[in-house]
């Protein structure tokens, strides 16, 4: 048998059956939130269908849910009635639901994995971009519309074509300071924003192997970013360790027969991807994100580009829209840009890692006095009770910083936490649009320890010479 | 949804790459439980001049005359044309839904995000992807003092400009197939229950931890 690789395995193990190019792939498990899944739940009602398996389906909400007191309920009628009706949805359909009040809420993607309800070799899918997140466990997890949340609840199944693949090989040790979001948004400065389109990408090399698997999912999250349809790595004993003991994890011979089927999921040595890329692990330095496109991103000693220096005009005036946007002045250093904000959270860098990461870089230091706001946002009700438990939350409110409830929050400003017109933040999450983090807000995209370096200079700074 | 039917139409120029979906549809129109009623809003912070929130009427609104869709040229513009990467960023389905509800039917790209690409087929949209030198000229036309008009054929997968010029595109078959009869493609799949219970059960003897 032809060398293949783990997108081929994965793939082939979920066809159930081909009409010509297209096949119509099983999906092992759906993770559904409030924004995405209400006209899925309706078009059920309304066509008279029921969910062909409720059991693979886990549901919380988290866009809207706000940081601050739980107990007082989401103010916004408009958003109250969002999470009304998922809890209505789930009870109508028997699906497993994390309430608002349940420890174990937080971020779809920051619970799937801590839940184990993410598994290594399975099909998932959720009404959002960052199921790319879960490829880190070698799963094939992408996001789909909310036509296709129907369509899974109903079925089962996609009706998809596959993709092209790409190895993404990040060679050599990073240096020390340097973590998953700088290898991540380094290799989106180098592929582009739709570098990956069209493509499954898989992510390899020593420094992939290097990281945590909080690392691999912040790495995984972003294969989004750079277009492609998911993100994998392959399996090793650090992926079957996280798994092992996980709630909705196998227990006993179960967890050893599938930890037998999971250490295959790797690529065959040999294996042919249609394009392959590599990196230097060793000349990654710490990244900030200068525009309004993940890709216009630099080292943190480097300079706002200047459009004039650029020869294709359409990528010339993207460049000078972005810099107008962002209130920013052609070659000027990353150093002299100031946040008013800084946000630590979201599905790409809220994790218990990425918390230590930041307070690490807090302890005994204070929030500049120029900082409006510096905000912690834990991705899980775990990831907080774990921070608790290990002094990270007092680290950071000595700081100056707020300490917050588990959420997406000003990733996407869907709830109360969003930038006003103009202002600027240093933020962990994974999008810096145009408004992303509200109306005319300026975003800087920033890994947990670069962000708290933000916080306490006032501007941004390599956090390896603090 | 509606058979997808030859029409003429009114080509909008966006002249920008990388157009996210939080452009098209912003965050907090995506509170709504409905699947209509977002035409209004779309691309509505470059379309505003203010700053919109869902539930509030959008007639009196200040209007931003610098963007495309607010040039009488482009009143009643069905087919929108663009640049590369168009629809990054979210999976939000809202974004083709605002499509829809404004009135577009066809968008005519260098290139699209893949999940982006995806949603447009189950809303009754036609996104077709054309070479950059093809986009290049599309645009010298279509900012002309006189909008341009662009006959689109399925069946035939071609588009015809008002000079007579035939552009064929291409589109998969299956797409075509669903969009031409306006399929619901969950039924599709239901026709194929059989296949899915067979593939179950095997799977459930290879891979039994994923079965409770």
């Amino acid at each position: 048998m032809a060398a293949a690789t783990l997108y081929d395995k994965l793939w082939d193990a979920h066809v159930v059956r081909y009409e010509g190019d297209t096949a119509l792939l099983y999906i092992d498990r759906q993770l559904i939130h409030e924004v995405t899944s209400p006209q899925a739940f309706e078009g059920l009602r309304l066509h008279g269908r029921r969910p062909r398996r409720p059991e693979a389906n886990l549901a919380v909400p988290d866009h809207n849910v706000p940081t601050t007191l739980r107990s007082a309920g989401i103010k916004d009628p408009v958003a109250r009635l969002q999470v009304e009706t998922l809890f209505r949805n789930c009870a109508e359909f028997g699906i497993t639901l994390f309430g608002m009040d349940d420890p174990r809420q937080g971020i779809v993607h920051v619970i799937g994995p801590e839940e184990g309800f993410t598994l290594p070799g399975i099909t998932m899918v959720c009404g959002d971009s960052h199921t790319s997140t879960h490829g880190a466990f070698g799963a094939l997890a992408f996001g789909i519309g909310t036509s296709e949340v129907e369509h899974v609840l109903a079925t089962q199944c996609l009706v998809q074509r596959k993709s092209k693949s790409m190895l993404i090989s990040v060679d050599g040790d990073l240096g020390a300071g340097v973590t998953a979001k700088d290898v991540v948004l380094a290799i989106i400065g180098v592929i582009g924003t739709a570098g990956g389109t069209g493509h499954v990408i898989e992510f390899g090399g020593e420094a992939i192997r290097s990281l945590s698997m909080e690392g691999r999912m912040t790495v995984c999250n972003m294969a989004i970013e750079a277009g492609a349809r998911a993100g994998l790595i392959g399996v090793d004993e650090k992926t079957v360790e996280y798994v092992r003991g996980r709630p909705l994890a196998p227990a006993g011979e179960r967890f050893e027969q599938a930890a037998a089927y999971w250490r295959t999921l790797t690529s065959d040595p040999g294996a042919v991807f249609d394009r392959e890329v590599h990196l230097d692990a060793a000349a990654i330095k710490p990244q900030v994100t200068w525009g309004t496109s993940p890709e216009m991103v630099v080292p943190v000693d480097g300079r706002v580009p200047d459009p004039d220096q650029i020869q294709d005009p359409v990528k010339a005036d993207g460049v000078r829209r972005a810099l107008a946007y962002m209130g920013l002045k052609p070659g000027m250093p990353i150093g002299e840009i100031r946040p008013d904000k800084v946000f630590i959270g979201s599905c790409t860098n809220s994790r218990i890692e990425d918390l230590r990461a930041a307070a690490e870089v807090v302890k005994g230091r204070k929030v500049a006095d120029s900082i409006k706001l510096a905000m912690v946002v834990p991705g899980s009700g775990p990831v907080k009770q774990q921070a608790e438990s290990e002094g990270l939350d007092l680290i950071f409110r000595e700081a100056g910083f707020e300490w917050r409830e588990p959420g997406c929050s000003m990733c996407l400003a869907m709830n109360a936490d969003r930038l006003g017109p103009g202002e600027r933040c240093a933020s962990t999450s994974n999008r810096n649009f145009e408004g992303r983090q509200g109306h005319g807000g300026r975003t800087h995209l920033v890994s947990p320890a670069m962000a708290a370096a933000a916080a306490v200079a006032g501007h941004f700074v390599d956090v390896r010479d603090l | 949804m509606q058979p997808f039917s030859d029409f003429t139409g009114i080509v909008c120029p966006l002249d920008r790459s990388n157009v996210d979906t939080d452009a098209i549809i912003p965050k907090q129109f995506l509170k709504s439980i409905q699947r209509t009623g977002f035409g209004p809003n779309l691309f509505d912070e470059w379309r505003y001049l203010d700053l919109g929130e869902p539930g509030r009427d959008n007639s009196g609104r200040p209007l931003n005359p610098e963007f495309v869709l607010n040039d009488p040229r482009y009143a009643g513009a069905s087919i929108l044309l663009t640049r590369s990467n168009f629809g990054c960023g979210s999976s939000r389905e809202h974004a083709p839904w605002a499509l829809a509800d404004y009135g577009f039917k066809v968008i005519l790209a260098e290139s699209f995000a893949d999940i982006f690409f995806n949603n447009c087929f189950g809303n009754g949209i036609l996104p077709v992807v054309l070479d950059g030198p093809v986009i290049d000229r599309l645009f010298a036309q279509a900012t002309g003092p006189q909008a341009l008009r662009i006959h689109v054929d399925l069946q035939g997968q071609t588009l015809t400009l008002g000079n007579g010029e035939v552009i064929p595109f291409d589109v998969h078959p299956y797409r075509k197939h669903c969009l031409l009869l306006g399929l619901d493609e969950i039924g599709q799949t239901l026709q194929h229950a059989d296949a899915i219970t067979a593939y179950e059960e095997r799977r459930r003897r290879e891979a039994p931890w994923l079965f409770g």
